[in-house]
């Protein structure tokens, strides 16, 4: 009993000094950034947070969740700043008045990754609406995200253009998962599915799946910040949230964006748009 | 097969290497939930020797409900915590969300039930006539509390392993409060699953094999103490 008792209480007393540790950050030095799996999972964010991290003295909580549920947490002022692609979900948060100064940041695209025997048809078509129409068409297996992310709302937003049934279907299954995870299930059922490149790329090594479509202007992939707004939220770090937008579109990070990838996949897996406009990108 | 033998050669490197990261991770997830059982063993234990040794009106109630919660989802756990932490909640003024507390405190409350369900067990299990026994030979109740409890060690150690090995494997609560933020609230469970959906499986297997290893030398230590002391 003596034992137990002496265990725990070493553990107690090394955690003293994390406990105070955690309350000097519990400050207004915490910016709470709610983003996309994608930047995560591409590691993106793993180099330019500590970049952030070490010039400002702010300390990054970063929450990699869907685009929608980044979106969501926002409404109820529980983020900081959203770094998101979704832009129809994007307007419809700015048209509330939840956020402030939706700025481009970065971009990259979708692409349609499927089986190399390819049942339905579509590598090297232009058009994405057919590409999914020939899918349909052949009931071939699709795996979506299902979780009202930004590349979920993309592929809705497909869907939608081709008019075709697609929810409940038998070939249409839904993960509920990043988009790392659903690559691996899409991989591993030789499946369809639309993907972000950049998380493509970085798991190109595991996924046994090929791009058959891309290229398409539909299939453009835009990231905003969006500084919360604090008028609405008094909680809300505003002033954190605004020096992190700000270094996003800096030259500093926009350079690392620019190269971040390249030694590794040979190509890189964002392109910096930082004071472009959205009208002029993929031109 | 291959991949697995990768994982473990990768899980070695690490742990031999000294992976700052790695080694980090593994310490919050031994201390986060450490603290949690310690938390949870305090409240579980007192509270069941007392449910355990009183006499009440719906005692049958309260012990279906703490049998209940000892299957409570962490999942389930951990929206209820979000929802409490969050900025805007009704603890949001401690501004916690998203820190290693955060998940002490989950972890703590989908601990307790279970050391307090094993607790309630192991004390009616004693033989009712011990505590006139220890009562007649001059102990304050306190202390009769105290002698019966040390008599049922062996199945409070059970509760103190179960409680343990339910917090540290667990996924669903720490993702949610704890955000699994790098270098910062990122315990073992979470950062496997991110390894996974990076695609990183040989990381993914070496975090496992460590997080086994982990359990296994904490039961390993209260195994040797719970059999030691066997009693007669």
């Amino acid at each position: 009993m003596k034992k137990i008792v002496i265990f725990f209480a070493v553990i107690f007393i090394s955690s003293g000094i994390f406990f105070q540790i955690n309350y000097i950050l519990a400050s207004e030095k915490n910016i709470i950034l709610a983003t996309t799996t994608s930047t995560q999972d591409s590691g993106l964010l793993d180099v330019l947070i500590p970049v952030f991290e070490k010039k400002t003295g702010y300390f990054v909580k970063t929450i990699a969740v869907g685009s929608g549920q980044a979106i969501a947490m926002g409404q109820k002022g529980e983020a900081d700043i959203l770094l998101v692609h979704s832009p129809e979900d994007e307007k419809k948060f700015m048209e509330g008045g939840y956020g402030l100064n939706r700025r481009l940041v970065m971009h990259n695209d979708f692409i349609v990754i499927g089986p190399r025997a390819d049942p339905a048809k579509i590598k090297g078509i232009k058009s994405t609406v057919i590409a999914f129409e020939r899918i349909a068409q052949s009931k071939s297996l699709f795996i979506s995200r299902g979780d009202n992310s930004g590349t979920h709302a993309k592929e809705k937003a497909i869907w939608k253009a081709t008019g075709v049934k697609y929810e409940g279907e038998k070939w249409y299954h839904e993960t509920g998962l990043g988009m790392g995870q659903t690559l691996n299930v899409a991989s591993e059922k030789r499946a369809y599915t639309i993907t972000d490149r950049g998380t493509y790329l970085s798991l190109k090594k595991r996924i046994d799946l090929d791009v058959l479509t891309e290229g398409d202007a539909i299939l453009l992939n835009i990231y905003h910040v969006i500084e919360v707004n604090q008028t609405r939220f008094p909680k809300v770090n505003a002033a954190g949230a605004r020096v992190f937008a700000n270094f996003m579109l800096s030259r500093e990070a926009q350079d690392i964006i620019k190269t971040f990838g390249i030694d590794k996949f040979g190509s890189p897996l964002f392109f910096p748009d930082a004071s472009k406009r959205v009208e002029d990108l993929g031109k | 097969m291959e991949l697995i033998l990768e994982g473990i050669k990768k899980a070695f490197t690490l742990l031999f290497m000294l992976d700052r990261e790695v080694l980090d991770i593994t310490f919050l997830s031994l201390k986060v939930s450490g603290i949690a059982t310690m938390i949870s063993v305090f409240i579980g234990v007192s509270t069941g020797a007392t449910i355990a040794l009183n006499e009440f009106p719906g005692k049958r109630v309260v012990v279906s409900f703490v049998n209940t919660g000892m299957g409570v989802p962490p999942v389930v756990v951990g929206l209820f915590v979000t929802i409490f932490l969050w900025r805007n909640g009704p603890l949001g003024f401690l501004g916690i969300l998203y820190t290693p507390l955060a998940i002490i405190i989950a972890q703590a409350i989908i601990a307790t039930p279970i050391v307090m369900g094993i607790t309630i067990a192991a004390m009616q299990q004693l033989p009712k006539k011990l505590r006139l026994q220890i009562l007649a030979l001059g102990a304050s109740r306190l202390q009769m509390v105290w002698m019966l409890i040390k008599e049922a060690r062996m199945s409070l150690l059970a509760a103190v392993m179960a409680g343990f090995g339910g917090v540290i494997s667990e996924i669903g609560a720490s993702i949610m409060v704890g955000g699994n933020i790098k270098g910062y609230s990122r315990v073992l469970t979470t950062a496997t699953v991110m390894e996974t959906s990076k695609g990183n499986f040989d990381v993914a297997i070496a975090l496992s094999i460590i997080l086994l290893l982990l359990a296994y030398s904490i039961n390993l230590i209260l195994t040797h103490i719970q059999q030691k002391e066997r009693p007669r």
